[in-house]
């Protein structure tokens, strides 16, 4: 850029238009510097959603879209207690993923910052926390399926060692098992951030809190949760997000017998309903922007960022 | 709320794995005293301080306050409040709920305990901001409400560690001067850490100087400046010149050190045994211009720099074996007969400016 503002002082500086030349010019900088991230932003982010937009309003048949205006899509998503239905299993499942994920995540993250004294294991158990992501989330949710399966090694350890008479049917192909596999996909996006927003406490603060005569547990609720409440509200977007998008793991752990949203906007896309899943994708986002715009409004997560 | 306790130190020591941070010591601090802990940083003052609020354990020894021996009690249990460096306010609380913080702990009722906290807010001049948060006010404020925070369980001592560090040098004088008052109005007992001979001649009744885990010296500020009693003290509090060498002659309270093979040097103290090692003092604002006419009470050397610090300038001589031997004189005689930096002076001083310096060892 520097180049840029360099080059005008060759021109006589005397007379004014050049000079008013240069302030222009000089303008337009921050806007060049602005224009990669606007590109990028535009052409994945903005673009795909006003597509998805525009085509929630178009007609279609078992064969093709007609372009158009039509507000059917959405009538008929809403109109639809099925789809009612299927917002609120989904909703459901975000609510018990969240719960336990910030429960197990905040247990992790504390244990990890105020138990483990020194650094270098800090880092080396945090690390052992993602070795699980080298691998794909498809293969981490099916390796659950020989654990929990009629013969699988929980039914076979039970039956095996006779608490049960028979294999226990709800552990694999139900909500227990959606539930379980979410759960161990999403944990880590709450145990980061919350690490380190406890990280970033001053131990002082503790010190100051023991000075006061605060217990142990008055420490955890009065000092360490409230300033870990960002880190919450951060990992509980993550979460949120990605359980309110997830169908892959709602079809394989529920083999078919639970739905999503999103699994129900796969299944209009796979019989070519392009715009009724257009229509409940803009739905879904409205909600799930609502969603983050009301754990915003309880948590400032500003001094995280 | 003005119960003074006496704190008693006895031969404590702190042990961190192979390091010895505070080495056996034993100190008696008299209730409602100003104590000021002073030394360089890594000399164990913040431990002792540590160990004093409960927040260290202590490896070997005992801590008594008051009657009661505190050596195994939680910080809580002692009545002592600790004022942390930093402040340690708690940073998604209001100022009210600050102070409240311990009343709050102990499980009083919210009106009772908010009523309380404003009222220590009132004394400490902060009503105003009562419901602003720490990071909305200014350091002096902050300290003022960290004050009011330790103050509220009615301590019999307060514990601060270097509370003024974080101000700026003006803050610092006027904050200095308020801490001085609250002490002697609320009439506890303040033990304050400091790397500051002049925040502590400033504050206190009692300075502890401390080095390496041990306490050189615990007196009066008036005495730590005038008789230091070991070389570290001197050189740490600034005003003398220490000189080491060796004893060639004591007799009549005075005894003569050789700066191997330069010059000789006489001061006032006990004898000592000829030949041994021995440090010895010289007040560094009462050395003059000129030839003296005693023995061992003077020597030429070159002006190695000058300072001009307003009402004296301060020079640097080097000669007789001696490097930067430092001069204060007033600016009236040192403008009457000026001297440049590479020029030859004489120096004298009176044998009633110098003493001879223990060793801790000895």
């Amino acid at each position: 850029m520097a180049v840029a503002l360099d080059q005008p002082d060759t021109i006589d500086a005397a007379s004014p238009a050049p000079a008013r030349r240069r302030r222009g010019r000089a303008e337009a900088v921050p806007y060049l510097q602005a224009t990669p991230l606007f590109l990028i932003l535009g052409v994945f982010l903005l673009v795909p959603i006003v597509m998805i937009a525009v085509v929630s309003f178009w007609d279609y048949d078992f064969a093709q879209m007609y372009p158009g205006f039509v507000t059917f899509n959405y009538t008929e998503t809403l109109g639809s207690w099925v789809t009612w239905k299927t917002y609120l299993n989904t909703l459901k499942y975000a609510a018990i993923v969240w719960a336990l994920t910030l429960t197990i995540g905040f247990t992790v993250a504390y244990f990890l910052a105020f138990h483990v004294r020194s650094t270098a294991m800090q880092m080396v158990l945090f690390l052992v926390c993602t070795v699980p992501f080298l691998t794909s989330n498809i293969i981490r949710m099916i390796s659950w399926i020989p654990v929990l399966g009629r013969n699988g090694l929980v039914n076979s350890a039970l039956v095996g060692s006779g608490l049960v008479a028979r294999p226990v049917e709800w552990l694999l192909y139900s909500d227990f098992a959606v539930v379980l596999a979410m759960v161990h996909l999403y944990t880590l996006f709450m145990v980061t951030p919350i690490f380190n927003t406890l990280m970033r406490i001053d131990r002082a603060l503790i010190e100051a809190a023991r000075d006061a005569g605060a217990s142990g547990r008055q420490i955890l609720w009065n000092v360490i949760l409230p300033l870990a409440k960002p880190g919450m509200a951060i990992g509980t977007i993550f979460v949120v997000t990605l359980v309110m998008a997830d169908f892959s793991t709602v079809q394989v752990m529920s083999g078919g017998q639970s739905a999503s949203v999103a699994l129900m906007m796969k299944n209009q896309m796979s019989l070519l309903q392009y715009p009724a899943a257009a229509a409940n994708a803009v739905v879904l986002l409205v909600l799930v922007l609502l969603l983050v715009a009301a754990i915003l409004r309880v948590v400032d997560i500003r001094k995280e960022l | 709320m003005a119960r003074a306790a006496e704190i008693d130190i006895v031969s404590v020591s702190k042990v961190y794995g192979r390091t010895t941070a505070v080495d056996n010591i034993s100190l008696k601090i008299p209730s409602g005293s100003y104590c000021c802990l002073l030394g360089p940083s890594g000399c164990g003052k913040s431990s002792t301080l540590r160990m004093i609020a409960g927040h260290e354990s202590i490896s070997t020894g005992d801590i008594r306050l008051g009657p009661v021996v505190v050596t195994d009690l939680p910080p809580a249990k002692r009545g002592t409040a600790m004022m942390f460096q930093s402040y340690a306010l708690f940073p998604h609380l209001d100022l009210v709920d600050n102070v409240a913080f311990s009343l709050k702990m102990r499980g009083v009722a919210k009106p009772e305990r908010r009523a309380k906290a404003l009222d220590m807010l009132k004394l400490m001049h902060m009503e105003a901001y009562a419901d602003r948060r720490p990071a909305q006010l200014s350091g002096g404020q902050q300290q003022r409400v960290a004050l009011a925070r330790a103050l509220i369980t009615g301590p019999e001592a307060l514990l601060l560690d270097e509370p003024l560090s974080a101000l700026d040098p003006f803050l610092k004088v006027r904050m200095r001067a308020e801490l001085k008052k609250l002490q002697a109005s609320l009439g506890i007992t303040f033990v304050h850490v400091t790397h500051s001979q002049e925040e502590a001649m400033a504050l206190a009744d009692l300075i502890v100087v401390m080095n390496d885990g041990r306490i050189e010296q615990a007196a009066a500020p008036r005495t730590v400046f005038e008789r230091p009693s070991t070389g570290f003290v001197a050189r740490f509090m600034g005003d003398h010149n220490v000189v080491s060498g060796r004893v060639t002659a004591a007799e009549n309270g005075r005894v003569t050190v050789q700066v191997p093979g330069r010059g000789s040097f006489a001061a006032l103290g006990a004898p000592r045994e000829i030949g041994s090692a021995a440090d010895i003092g010289i007040r560094i604002d009462h050395v003059r211009l000129g030839a003296g006419e005693e023995p061992h009470l003077g020597f030429s050397g070159t002006v190695a720099n000058i300072e001009y610090r307003g009402g004296s300038v301060k020079l640097s001589v080097s000669g007789a074996g001696l490097d930067d031997f430092t001069a204060i004189l007033r600016d009236r005689d040192f403008y009457a007969q000026p001297i440049a930096v590479g020029e030859l002076v004489a120096l004298h001083w009176d044998l009633a400016d110098t003493l001879v310096l223990g060793r801790l060892d000895s």
